[in-house]
């Protein structure tokens, strides 16, 4: 198998030159345009990102940038509710957005001839929504029964808002996409109004088309649809409540009745993709896959499902793309007759190994080599890698850095693994999590 | 602002729909094993699909979560191979393997690179033909299992589909959960195993497609080197499923804000001569997107609920017509009353012409927008073997939804579609519900 892998090394770097076209332009307005070509099949994903997400509303609108991806579909100067959608799916295609906390998205999943179609109508509802009272009243409805669906019906999810509010003291990553519920219960008209003008303009904003499309055929429809559009003046870097240093450790346990699997949780504040410094968050990508990548080669999945038994799931995690500091965490799931208390010791017992013992250099390789094939296989999907380069543009990166993030990936060192790990693992940073039934029916199996 | 009456209109009446572009060959191998191949040689890896028809449906009385339990195992070591060796082996080659178990078959995904074929194929085979099912992986992968039913226990989605699946299916495997009970799943032996292999992975169960960068010899002789020492026969077929219930509501009592409804009643084969018309009344009363009036209603004009749709559910042993919606408890009342409105108003009614012209011009321009992704393509290559179509039907399909008229779904509709015989199972606190059972 060794030898195998060395091999593979040569013919992928081969490979991996003949990856997807990428052209980018920039219209006069501010637009940023990036073209993923991918002629296998006569279809087309066309998708526009703003640079507005959950951490960029004002305080105390909290779910104001997710209920307003719900009224675009209410409605613009041109189109009548619901229109857009009725009308996608008139010609075949499908569409939906989705919102976090550094960007929000639209798009659409069409035949390749129907685009400039699409194009018109995104273009159109950037600058052009018209909302009246009735529709904006009966959507509020909706994002409660969504927040009812996601959240209040999942102790998980519940535990999971605590635990990111006391992860971040001040920046509003703290606060959940979809809302606190007493302040999603309350916004207006005026909040998404006020939100939309400041935000949804050519500037602020970035087109995908990825698909069956040459590059300046893009251009020309984007120049026609896009290209009238005001852009909004003044419209400056994104500003944002910083975090202070943050000292003390935070520790919280989520009591309900509907937890069957107790479990525990820790996170620490960690830092993300910088433009032209991404090698940390490299770094930082390779500790999670060596700590909880795969329950059978893993760190946390070898120590502690295999040889102690002491848990039945493991895994570690960080999301590298953000446009403030980010988490990286991992958690733990006890087997029966395990408390939390004693999973977490175990936890922390076998990260304090792996700092000790270093780095398996089979699995670093094994791991290195994988990152490598998964560019070929992610070109499978013209629609995940949209979604890729969308999530990384308006999260403070370019394309220069996008394309540059494998061959960073690829020259992580052990030990510069090691060293990111013992900056990050700071307890005065971290939050711990526990969820469990109530009181001492911890132990329950 | 530019206006789009005009291009609207230009555009929706000029343009065809997009043909798939996807040329399937039938591929036979020396050994006799039959695939569906499409070559797609621009990016340098397979896309390969099994599936064992059966599935989780041929677990041996009393062994509920026997096959579900072994599916997990294949990957944890096989031949000379432990658990970590195996999965090991498969990160050094960077295959992707994933093993799935639902009630109507087995299905393994796997993806290799061109550069890596042979070794992921021969490591494949070994997880297939000499699994170890060693006692301390059996052991850490019924842990896993057992917590997954815990924690189903108190989802109220599963504990919505387990009711629903329970009072219409019964004693049919469709009527418990694959996963098996805590008490079936804790009693299982290492022999119960291998007796569920035994049963699903068979030549006699076997469908396969290949989509990617090999040739229709490659995969002959890759078919014959992967597949031919498998058994001939496994298990026999499961029978076919009565359904136990009429019409009705039934509560499950469970603390939770939103209550959660799972609703049905007998559903439409899929070789029966009205099936397309179903097909298409079903996408215009509850399809999956925005533009359905289930949506509509509900969702759009009263803000009862995020989502709600419905759907033919045809298994292979049993057909129904299934939906589902989500409300807070206090409303969850309304949404009910809202979708039986829309159940007997599509029966008495059938649907309108520009409600069809629209549901025809969505269902056969998404169409060829599936097969997009050698992965999927893949999928969806074993899926129409197992539901018998023929190797052309995806240049026939448009044609048999173009053909649905009015009356067709006033017919179908009114034959299938009966607000009477609607049965919901809802779990949580709903209000102004009268429960029937």
């Amino acid at each position: 198998m060794r030898r195998l892998a060395a091999c593979l090394m040569s013919c992928l770097f081969a490979v991996t030159a003949q990856a997807a076209e990428v052209t980018t332009y920039t219209l006069d307005n501010g637009l940023e345009i990036v073209v993923l070509e991918d002629h296998r099949a006569p279809v087309v994903v066309h998708m526009v990102w703003y640079r507005a997400g959950a951490a960029d509303e004002p305080p105390g609108k909290s779910g104001i940038a997710h209920y307003l991806e719900h009224l675009l579909f209410k409605g613009t100067d041109d189109l009548a509710p619901g229109e857009f959608s009725d009308t996608v799916a008139r010609n075949g295609g499908s569409d939906n957005a989705f919102t976090s906390w550094d960007y929000t998205g639209y798009f659409q999943r069409v035949a390749a001839d129907r685009l400039e179609l699409m194009m018109q109508m995104e273009a159109d509802r950037m600058r052009d929504l018209r909302l009246t009272g009735t529709d904006i009243l009966t959507e509020r409805d909706v994002i409660i029964e969504e927040r009812n669906q996601r959240v209040e019906n999942d102790p998980g999810a519940l535990f999971n808002e605590q635990r990111r509010a006391a992860m971040y003291l001040n920046h509003p990553y703290g606060i959940p996409i979809i809302g606190w519920r007493h302040e999603a219960e309350a916004l207006t008209l005026d909040d998404a109004l006020a939100f939309y003008r400041t935000f949804y303009a050519p500037n602020n904003a970035i087109l995908i088309v990825a698909g069956d499309v040459e590059p300046e055929d893009v251009l020309e429809l984007a120049k026609t649809h896009y290209g009238p559009l005001a852009p909004t003046l003044g419209l400056g870097d994104r500003q944002r409540p910083a975090e202070p240093p943050q000292l003390s450790e935070r520790r919280l346990t989520f009591e309900d009745p509907r937890v069957a699997q107790p479990y525990v949780v820790r996170t620490y504040l960690a830092p993300e993709r910088d433009p032209g410094a991404q090698e940390e968050a490299a770094a930082l990508v390779l500790l999670a896959e060596l700590l909880g990548g795969n329950g059978a080669t893993s760190v946390l999945g070898r120590k502690l499902q295999f040889e102690a038994q002491k848990a039945v799931f493991t895994s570690a995690f960080y999301q590298a793309v953000s446009y403030d500091d980010t988490s990286f965490g991992f958690y733990i799931v006890p087997v029966p007759g395990l408390s939390l208390a004693e999973a977490e010791a175990a936890l922390d017992q076998a990260v304090d190994e792996f700092l000790a013992e270093g780095i398996d250099p089979d699995q670093f390789a094994r791991i290195k080599m994988q990152l490598r094939a998964s560019r070929i296989y992610a070109e499978d999907s013209p629609q995940r890698l949209a979604r890729r380069y969308g999530a990384a543009l308006t999260s403070g990166l370019t394309v220069e850095d996008i394309e540059a993030w494998p061959d960073i990936l690829q020259a992580v060192t052990a030990e510069d693994v090691l060293a990111a790990a013992e900056r990050v693992f700071d307890r005065r940073r971290s939050v711990t999590g526990w969820l469990m039934q109530p009181q001492s029916q911890e132990v329950t199996q | 602002m530019i206006r789009l009456a005009f291009a609207l209109t230009g555009l929706l009446f000029a343009a065809l729909p997009a043909r798939a572009a996807v040329e399937i060959q039938e591929v036979v191998s020396p050994g006799g094993i039959t695939a569906w191949l499409v070559e797609e040689h621009s990016i340098p890896f397979v896309a390969l699909e099994l599936q064992f028809k059966g599935g989780a449906s041929l677990d041996a009385a009393g062994k509920r979560g026997a096959i579900n339990l072994m599916t997990g195992l294949i990957e944890e070591g096989a031949g000379d191979l432990d658990a970590q060796g195996f999965a090991e082996a498969v990160e050094s080659l960077a295959a992707r393997f994933s093993f799935d178990v639902f009630d109507d078959g087995l299905s393994i995904s796997a993806q290799f690179l061109t550069e890596t074929r042979e070794a992921s194929v021969a490591l494949l085979k070994s997880a297939l033909t000499e699994p170890r099912f060693d006692d301390d992986a059996i052991e850490r992968v019924r842990q896993q299992v057992l917590s997954i039913i815990r924690s189903d226990a108190t989802d109220p989605d599963e504990i919505a589909s387990q009711a629903f699946d329970g009072l219409f299916f019964g004693d049919h495997p469709y009527g418990s959960s694959l996963n098996g009970t805590l008490e079936s799943v804790g009693a299982l032996t290492r022999d119960d195993i291998v007796a569920a292999h035994d049963r699903v992975i068979s030549r006699d169960h076997l469908f396969v497609a290949a989509v990617g960068d090999i040739t229709a010899e490659e995969l002959g002789a890759m078919l014959d080197d992967l597949l031919g020492d498998l058994p001939a026969s496994g298990a026999p077929e499961p029978a076919l499923a009565e359904i136990g219930v009429a019409g009705g509501i039934t509560v499950v009592p469970f603390e939770t804000p939103q209550s959660v409804a799972i609703f049905g009643h007998s559903g439409i084969a899929r070789d029966d001569p009205d099936f397309f018309a179903a097909f298409v009344m079903n996408q215009i009363l509850g399809g999956g997107n925005f533009s359905s009036r289930l949506m509509e209603e509900v969702r759009e004009k009263r803000g009862l609920t995020y989502g709600v749709y419905s759907y033919l559910m045809d298994k292979d042993y049993a057909d129904l017509v299934v939906g589902r919606v989500a409300s807070a408890n206090d409303r969850i009342a309304d949404a009910i009353a809202v979708i039986k409105d829309e159940w007997a108003r599509v029966a008495a009614e059938g649907v309108s012409d520009a409600e069809l012209a629209d549901a025809k011009t969505y269902l056969t321009g998404a169409y060829p927008l599936r097969f997009d992704g050698n992965a999927r393509i893949a999928g969806l290559l074993v899926g129409m073997q197992t539901a018998g179509l023929p190797i052309d039907y995806i240049a026939t399909r448009n044609d048999k939804v173009n053909a649905v008229t009015a009356e067709d779904i006033r017919r179908v509709a009114a034959r299938l579609i009966d607000p009477e015989a609607l049965h919901f199972v809802v779990v949580g606190q709903p209000e102004g519900l009268e429960a029937t059972n």
